[in-house]
């Protein structure tokens, strides 16, 4: 974007809105919304606290555990049913039912199966997380051109090294495509997950905050996991980005 | 013109009784084929002919319904080193570099990487692409990647290459050029070839033998040798009475199944 001939980076857009939340919240007009500078004070100080940096190490544990459970099922499950119409006339339809459902509502019986624990918010950001790489995986192995298979067959390949060589390689790029949208959807499932569960890392927090009416430190910490969120998506978009390049050539 | 089918002295590839069908539509109906060893021989018809079914029943890609295909004496069923395909959309892994496409094949069958790539080196100089070992698919022009699809195929060493189409996807110009390189190929390479070919005046242009092949179902309606003299100047050929006069008896045969 460009501004009386001057270039503004990207992000300068945030800056905007961060002086009109300022502006507002100065006028006191209501108690949710605090000015973005205390706000930001909350979170310098928050960030520093024990309480925080416990509830930071469990949140991110259970998401990492969540989110490596889904890609390792995701994946051979999308690679399946994108390979065999058995499996995706088994499957293709519990996957597009759990991808659109409203996963929230099954949280609470995860805490049945799992308990009041971190078991639950992993189970939690894997049931998120996981009908999305399935179902871009199965779209990317779909897409492989079938003269590539015949060409692997045609050299020699066996069946291990057709899936290691070949179609793993083609799909890729939707396969990334699909970790990424999963892992924005895995920090949903953990906040949720912890929400629900309430007694655990941020979903503890939030609680506290909101229950006592602690709004600086409230928004700071949304803002913390909303910044993780498009960190991690963003990082995953620097590897796709890599791939892009034969996206593209892809016949 | 039955008696042209005589079977040559040498068939390394032996084609009987091959009936493929596609649901209710066939494909190909009883066809007998030799294909005599060291020489290139085109499958020729127009769309719809079955020639690249029959070239990948001959792959071992397509199962058949009936028939048998002997190469080398042995019948096969399944792909096998013995043949290499070269793709009609080149089958190039857009992932990796010409010098991991051109050695693909044996890296399939576990030959140490450096012993790999040094008979890669080869071939890619063979094909005329010598110093884009490191280049991607998509940094190289149709005409280039195709020469990659044939500098793997080459790099197998197997006895019998199949071609389907491999000029379809690449411009005029290169296809002439490429066409050229072949002939000169094939005098290097002491390979048999069979060809896939639309075009008729690439077929008689390259072709040892040439095999017609009418359409619906797919049957061999003629076989044709034209005698041409391809050594010295390639350009020379394209004005040579002889060719002229083949490609026009080919059209003539082949007008009628042209709607």
């Amino acid at each position: 974007m460009t501004l009386f001939g001057y270039r503004i980076p990207m992000m300068a857009s945030l800056l905007v809105w961060f002086a009109a939340w300022e502006i507002v919240g100065r006028f006191d007009l209501i108690f949710i919304l605090p000015p973005f500078s205390q706000v930001l004070a909350a979170a310098v100080e928050l960030v520093q606290t024990a309480t925080w940096q416990s509830a930071t190490v469990s949140t991110l544990r259970a998401f990492v555990t969540g989110m490596v459970l889904a890609i390792l099922a995701g994946i051979p499950l999308g690679v399946l049913m994108g390979r065999f119409k058995v499996a995706d006339d088994l499957l293709g339809m519990w996957v597009n039912i759990f991808s659109s459902a409203p996963l929230s509502a099954i949280v609470p019986v995860l805490m049945i199966l799992f308990g009041f624990g971190e078991k639950t918010i992993v189970a939690s950001v894997f049931l998120f997380a996981v009908w999305i790489i399935v179902l871009d995986t199965r779209a990317g192995v779909r897409h492989v051109s079938p003269s590539l298979i015949e060409m692997a067959r045609c050299y020699g390949a066996s069946r291990p090294a057709l899936y290691t060589k070949i179609v793993m390689w083609a799909a890729l790029p939707e396969i990334l495509a699909g970790i990424r949208l999963g892992l924005i959807r895995g920090v949903k499932g953990v906040v949720i997950g912890q929400l629900l569960v309430a007694i655990v890392g941020y979903g503890a927090l939030f609680e506290t905050f909101s229950r006592n009416f602690r709004m600086a430190e409230f928004w700071a910490l949304t803002l913390i996991l909303f910044a993780f969120a498009l960190i991690v998506a963003d990082l995953i978009e620097r590897v796709e980005a890599k791939v892009e390049f034969y996206a593209g050539a892809r016949q | 013109m039955a008696a042209e089918l005589v079977s040559p002295v040498d068939a390394i590839v032996k084609v009987r009784g091959i009936s493929k069908s596609y649901g209710d539509v066939e494909a190909l109906r009883d066809v007998d084929l030799d294909f005599p060893r060291g020489k290139l021989t085109s499958l020729l018809g127009p769309s719809g002919c079955g020639k690249t079914t029959l070239l990948k029943i001959i792959a071992g890609l397509v199962p058949r319904d009936a028939g048998t295909v002997t190469v080398n004496g042995k019948q096969v069923d399944k792909p096998g080193p013995e043949r290499a395909f070269v793709f009609q959309d080149f089958a190039l892994m857009p992932w990796a570099t010409v010098m991991r496409n051109v050695a693909f094949g044996l890296e399939l069958r576990g030959v140490a990487k450096a012993e790999r790539e040094e008979k890669a080196r080869h071939f890619i100089a063979e094909v005329g692409l010598a110093g884009f070992e490191r280049k991607y698919p998509h940094e190289l022009s149709g005409g280039m990647r195709q020469r990659v699809g044939l500098a793997r195929a080459l790099c197998v060493d197997a006895d019998v290459l199949l071609l389907d189409e491999p000029f379809s996807a690449v411009d005029e110009q290169n296809r002439r050029k490429f066409q050229e390189d072949l002939i000169r190929l094939r005098t290097s390479q002491a390979k048999t070839f069979i060809f896939v070919t639309h075009s008729i005046e690439e077929a008689v242009y390259i072709s040892d033998r040439i095999v017609l092949l009418s359409p619906r179902p797919g049957r061999v309606s003629r076989i044709i040798e034209p005698q041409i003299d391809r050594s010295g100047d390639p350009d020379r050929i394209h004005r040579n009475q002889h060719y002229l006069d083949t490609v026009e008896e080919i059209w003539q045969g082949l007008k009628q199944y042209v709607e």
